[in-house]
């Protein structure tokens, strides 16, 4: 497009002519950071139906007994929190929305490597959420297996499961065309002079993850599948009273979502990584063992979906084996949480709301991945299997880590992505009365889940009262900083002051850019450093 | 701000395009992969009954499948071979023949198909229920292992049959060949997983 004039004029994204004006410009669009904020309404308009879900569940265990639901609708409750959490907001989250805008920036690309493909994965977003959301209010009322579907109940509940499986199945198939793009994106769409080991951290995760989408997901989207058969034709690959395999489903199920959760958090992981050198002006420490450390999760997160298992029937040696690997995954999120502080060592820390978010992810990690080992090892596990224990240990590190991660990533762009800053101050006492409502929520469940308070049980013995009352006055306490947060941020983007183009001293690419950025990224050709990371 | 209209730029990389299919690939073996896992259980479980079910199938319409799709893996290489040579002509027979083998699959996946429903054996059939348990998995993985095979087969011919008509209309030629070779590779693709079914259902007896 060289005609000799010079410099293109800037025109930012959002003032972009094409060939429609208003929701249809959206909606034909090709830009990766149109397509990434389309992606970000859709997942928290769907993350506050889940919070408003569990905010029910918080209620009811107000007291024991039926509260305000019957046994039932509860059910339906935990099963529709869990599918709307797990499918449609944590698994594409971050990639979805700071993967796309931020992926080919960071790498100082147009955009990703399928542009159409990436807007069609965004309408099977939407197609399978809105087949999950009916799903909740057809004739045959919610599903009510929890988000995992295990057979053989799931094989006879007379709810609406198909509906619900096939519109996970959906989700998969649009998250593995996200993987699909991302790969080819990291190979291909690199500019001149950036190399793999140039590539800022955050890239590294979500190529190690799109490595998992790709590969992880069809497994569990041909289970969902058979689930399917299986109801429609009572085939009996999982029902026992069919002479079928449970066990065999929770395995297919399982080579799947034990990965999922690594689709969850190794871009958290990558989030923070960006965000911690930023605010300590430093280095990070271990750029290549970061790097290297997100493939060798995703690698070694293949091989331990059995301990989920170790209750449901395996052989001993399967179990301990699957226990030795579970620990060996640990290793490479040690290794991650050592740099991470060590980048902070001697760094001239500025605390800002990012930071402070990040700092948050760290601390609520560390307590979440500890308690992961106990349910890892398998002796602690049988005393532990399905109780609040591992409800409160799978929300610290799904949203102590991701959420957290993800409210991180939106404080540190959404000057990028908007041009316009929120409120500081405003940004850390949310995170503040956040901090203390997740622990208020969530710790009291540790403690009357080694009691024996079993996981998704509307009602309890009235011992555990005080400690679900507690752990309810969290819950409120939690939606009270999530509603400041979004409030903040919402007057930001849309009233907020003009954000200079690099507010906080980054030094990744996408700070060179003019905030928001015009539609190709980059005007010019952008200058590559060796080092992503050059503060000092 | 003045009249400024951006478009993408033609943005054209075709060893990134291969690299797509290629990944592509892997997903759709790993779908099939949790079939053939759930396959080696059952058979492994009931391995008598699968012996005397897949005495049901016809080994010979099996094996002239089978040399069919061989044959049309063949004439979609030449395919390619020919637009790179810049013969049209001879590009279009030989997409045409590997569709021709495509549609003489499917008429013998359906004379297979019909007749096993003519006899009231399909999922959820009557007859299915009072079978063996070996049987009644063995039959339903053979539908839907298949079915979801021949489902794969029709989305090929579509893809061969758009590549067809770009050759036709030259938007397919010497220079830019790259959907004709990702239509070979998914053609390849669904021609190797058939190599794995022919044996595992038909030659187990």
């Amino acid at each position: 497009m060289s005609n000799g004039v010079g410099k293109v004029e800037y025109v930012s994204y959002f003032d972009t002519k094409s060939k429609y004006t208003g929701i249809m410009s959206w909606l034909t669009t090709m830009d990766h950071k149109r397509i990434s904020l389309m992606y970000m309404y859709c997942i928290s308009a769907f993350f506050l139906v889940g919070v408003v879900l569990g905010l029910l569940m918080k209620v009811e265990h107000l007291a024991p007994g039926e509260t305000i639901m019957k046994a039932q609708t509860y059910n339906g409750v935990f099963t529709v929190h869990g599918i709307i959490m797990i499918f449609m907001v944590v698994i594409p989250g971050l990639s979805a929305v700071f993967g796309n805008f931020f992926l080919p920036i960071l790498i100082g690309g147009k955009d990703v490597s399928f542009p159409k493909l990436n807007l069609f994965s965004w309408y099977l977003y939407v197609t399978g959420s809105i087949l999950a959301v009916a799903s909740q209010f057809l004739k045959a009322g919610p599903p009510d297996t929890g988000w995992t579907f295990y057979a053989p109940y799931s094989a006879n509940t007379g709810t609406s499961v198909i509906i619900a499986t096939t519109a996970a199945f959906i989700l998969g198939f649009s998250s593995i065309l996200t993987g699909l793009n991302f790969i080819v994106t990291v190979h291909r769409m690199r500019a001149p002079g950036m190399k793999l080991f140039s590539m800022p951290l955050f890239p590294w995760s979500l190529y190690a993850t799109a490595w998992i989408q790709l590969l992880a997901t069809p497994v569990v989207g041909i289970t969902l599948v058979m689930l399917i058969a299986e109801r429609l034709f009572k085939i009996g690959f999982f029902d026992p009273a069919l002479g079928g395999d449970p066990i065999l489903f929770q395995h297919l199920f399982w080579i799947y979502s034990h990965p999922a959760v690594y689709v969850m958090i190794l871009p958290a992981m990558g989030v923070i990584s960006e965000i911690i050198p930023t605010f300590c002006q430093r280095k990070i420490y271990g750029y290549k063992a970061i790097a290297m450390s997100s493939l060798a999760i995703a690698g070694v997160g293949f091989l331990v979906w059995g301990h989920h298992m170790y209750t449901s029937g395996m052989s001993e040696n399967a179990r301990w084996f699957f226990s030795l690997l579970t620990f060996v995954v640990a290793v490479p999120s040690a290794i991650k949480v050592f740099n991470w502080i060590l980048t902070m060592y001697k760094g001239s820390i500025d605390i800002k709301p990012p930071f402070v978010y990040a700092v948050i992810f760290i601390f609520l990690f560390i307590i979440g991945g500890t308690t992961g080992l106990l349910l890892g090892s398998v002796a602690t596990n049988v005393q532990v299997h399905d109780t609040a224990f591992v409800v409160a240990h799978f929300h610290y590190i799904i949203f102590g880590g991701m959420g957290f991660a993800f409210f991180a990533a939106i404080h540190y762009w959404l000057p990028k992505m908007y041009g316009r800053m929120y409120n500081l101050k405003r940004a850390n006492w949310a995170a503040g009365i956040m901090f203390v409502g997740f622990n208020i929520l969530y710790f009291p469940q540790f403690i009357i889940g080694i009691q024996g308070m079993p996981r998704r049980y509307f009602d309890y013995p009235v011992e555990f009262q005080p400690a679900q009352i507690f752990s309810s006055i969290g819950g409120f306490i939690l939606a009270t900083g999530l509603i400041i947060m979004i409030a903040n941020l919402v007057k930001g983007a849309r009233k907020g002051e003009l954000a200079p183009n690099n507010p906080w001293g980054g030094s990744t690419l996408e700070w060179t850019l003019p905030s928001p950025p015009s539609l190709l990224n980059f005007d010019e050709e952008p200058v590559i450093n060796e080092n992503p990371y050059d503060y000092k | 701000m003045s009249e400024h209209v951006v478009h993408h730029e033609e943005h054209r990389d075709d060893a990134g395009a291969k690299l797509g299919m290629w990944l592509f690939i892997f997903t759709e073996l790993l779908l099939f992969g949790g079939l053939f896992l759930v396959y080696s259980v059952y058979r492994l479980q009931y391995h008598d009954n699968f012996h005397e079910a897949s005495l049901e199938l016809s080994v010979t319409i099996g094996a002239i499948n089978t040399i069919a799709l061989l044959f049309s893996s063949m004439t979609i290489a030449m395919a390619l071979s020919a637009v790179q040579k810049e013969n049209k002509k001879l590009a279009l027979i030989m997409i045409g023949i590997t569709l021709l083998m495509a549609a003489v699959f499917l008429f013998n996946k359906y004379i297979e198909w019909g007749a096993k429903f003519h006899h009231g054996l399909y999922p959820g059939s009557e007859l299915m229920t009072l079978l063996e348990r070996g049987h009644i998995l063995y039959f339903s993985l053979y539908f839907f292992m298949t079915g979801l095979h021949a489902l794969h087969i029709i989305i090929g011919m579509i893809l061969l049959t758009i590549c067809m008509v770009k050759v036709k209309t030259n938007k397919i030629n010497k220079e830019r060949f790259v959907l004709l070779e990702n239509g070979a590779l998914y053609w390849h693709l669904v021609d190797l997983i058939w190599i794995f079914l022919f044996p595992l259902l038909y030659l187990i007896s």
